[in-house]
């Protein structure tokens, strides 16, 4: 490798297109020849036209750009890393989470705290659930990690708050029960890719 | 024809005034609007419908912000700058004909607040008065950014100057008159100006542009170099005039390219004179918003190199010709 690739800090194919410039004149009268004949083309007019063909295009043919934004959104790509969203089994109700600890284990910034306790039907039950989000890094290991995706990346992006707490607790990120049915399969971070059938082989046990 | 009467003099005022800032603050709404529309975003919309009170909240605004006076300013000239510049810019309003005469309730009244025999002089004149304004407050305010565009309204003012009555010199000679009223009755009988004197027109309205510190030549105050000019230590209502104050020039502007060059007042097939010169005032004042949006604005030294190298020996050639052919 030579020193020139490692000089060249620009990033990517360098496959730049030059504009067809002319030459600064170098005479008084080159100068003059040019002033005139930009004058006389008129070239200051291709401006106007080119913000008049924007004005109307904006106004009579629906190309604004403007998002509205609160009353408006932008749709979040599946896989955007935003506040956690605790899931719960569609069948019965009862959160996924099975109190494993993973999460809480594989957390590089320490954000994530659970206590869980067995209850009286030998289930590992979740006590405590927080996640401290003035820590969280929104890595997205958590929702990698967890087995039963239980945990994941929702796509609720506005995180300001008067406090920090509005949005940790478990019970703030689990799906309410009563808007269980709306509850989506989870497409996004941390979820089975949709051809994992596919790739799901079988373990050789015959040795 | 009725006689001049004090309280029909002093009732015009009243509505200059009213009318001209009214017109002024509404400006600042179509020209956010405009250049939103040609930037494809939508500009203000959030007060009222279609945020056509955003007038009012700039008002609210203006009014109750803290007056800020600089420490070591010069009070008394920073107080009174931007009284100039709108004063000065409203003063020059009250020579210029907008509407023909018309008779209400019996009275004769014509449309001029003072039709004095040297109307288009006083017009200009005064607004070059004007030009004191950003000049003393650019030098009282204690501040670099102050004193550069102050020295810009200098530099800037002497260059266009020239440029303006050079242009307008030659429809002078045409028309024969000062008068602005006397261009309008020109018109009636004559094509328009900006038939037999079109490079008159694009001269009188490149020195306007400068005049009223739009865009292509907006040096004094231009954010990216001088943060605001001569505006920089100004807040609310001072601030605000020095504003009102240049939408005040810049319809006095359109106005006069619209009496001299376009025909003024005069009706226009079916389209009454008074509409007629609305339509134009109003298309002046787009021109104006169109070409902030479409043009980027040129350098101190460029401005001058174009408006002593390039339009005043075009002016005086224009003079020239102008001359010989009135003679032949």
């Amino acid at each position: 490798m030579s020193l020139e690739q490692f000089k060249n800090r620009n990033v990517g194919v360098q496959h730049y297109r030059m504009l067809d410039l002319s030459h600064t004149p170098q005479t008084g009268w080159g100068q003059f020849k040019q002033v005139v004949r930009r004058t006389l083309s008129l070239e200051l007019f291709v401006g106007l036209k080119v913000t008049l063909r924007e004005m109307t295009k904006a106004l009579f043919f629906g190309k604004m750009h403007t998002t509205k934004y609160p009353f408006e959104k932008l749709p979040v790509g599946p896989r955007y890393r935003a506040i956690h969203e605790m899931k719960r089994l569609l069948e019965s109700g009862h959160y996924r989470c099975i109190g494993c600890g993973l999460c809480e284990k594989i957390c590089p910034a320490d954000a994530i705290r659970i206590e869980t306790a067995y209850g009286e039907d030998q289930r590992k039950q979740v006590q405590e659930y927080t996640i401290n989000f003035g820590r969280c890094i929104f890595c997205g290991y958590c929702a990698e990690v967890c087995p039963e995706l239980a945990i994941v990346h929702g796509g609720r992006y506005e995180t300001a708050s008067e406090q920090r707490a509005s949005f940790s607790l478990f019970d703030d990120m689990l799906t309410p029960i009563d808007r269980l049915k709306e509850q989506k399969e989870f497409p996004g971070y941390g979820s089975v890719s949709p051809d994992a059938d596919k790739r799901i082989h079988k373990t050789p046990l015959a040795y | 024809m009725m006689e001049v009467t004090y309280l029909g003099v002093i009732i015009k005022a009243i509505l200059i005034l009213a009318i001209i800032s009214a017109v002024a603050g509404f400006g600042t709404y179509i020209e956010r609007k405009i250049l939103a529309f040609m930037q494809r975003r939508l500009g203000p919309m959030h007060v009222g419908p279609y945020g056509l009170l955003q007038i009012a909240a700039d008002g609210i605004k203006l009014f109750t912000k803290e007056d800020f006076i600089p420490q070591n300013a010069n009070k008394l000239i920073f107080m009174i700058a931007p009284i100039i510049t709108a004063a000065t810019a409203f003063i020059a309003l009250s020579a210029v004909p907008v509407f023909p005469d018309f008779t209400i309730f019996g009275i004769f009244v014509p449309s001029v607040a003072s039709d004095i025999n040297i109307g288009i002089l006083f017009v200009l004149g005064m607004m070059a008065a004007g030009l004191y304004g950003p000049l003393l407050a650019g030098m009282s305010q204690a501040n670099k950014w102050g004193l550069i565009g102050a020295a810009r309204t200098a530099a800037q003012f002497v260059s266009y100057e020239v440029v303006t009555g050079l242009s307008l010199l030659a429809p002078i000679m045409m028309v024969g008159s000062l008068s602005l009223i006397d261009f309008n009755h020109y018109n009636e009988t004559h094509a328009w100006m900006v038939f037999t004197q079109p490079l008159a027109f694009v001269l009188f309205l490149i020195a306007g542009f400068a005049e009223t510190n739009r865009t292509p030549f907006d040096l004094l105050e231009h954010e990216a170099e001088v943060v605001a000019g001569y505006a920089t230590e100004y807040s609310g209502m001072r601030w605000g005039m020095f504003f009102i104050g240049e939408y005040a020039n810049m319809i006095t502007i359109a106005v006069l390219a619209s009496i001299v060059f376009l025909g003024g007042y005069t009706d226009l097939g079916f389209i009454p004179g008074w509409l007629a010169i609305i339509l134009k005032i109003a298309f002046m004042f787009f021109l104006m918003l169109w070409v902030r949006a479409s043009w980027p604005h040129v350098r101190p030294d460029q401005f001058m190199w174009l408006a002593w190298k390039v339009l005043m020996p075009l002016a005086v050639i224009n003079v020239v010709i102008t001359g010989i052919v009135i003679m032949v």
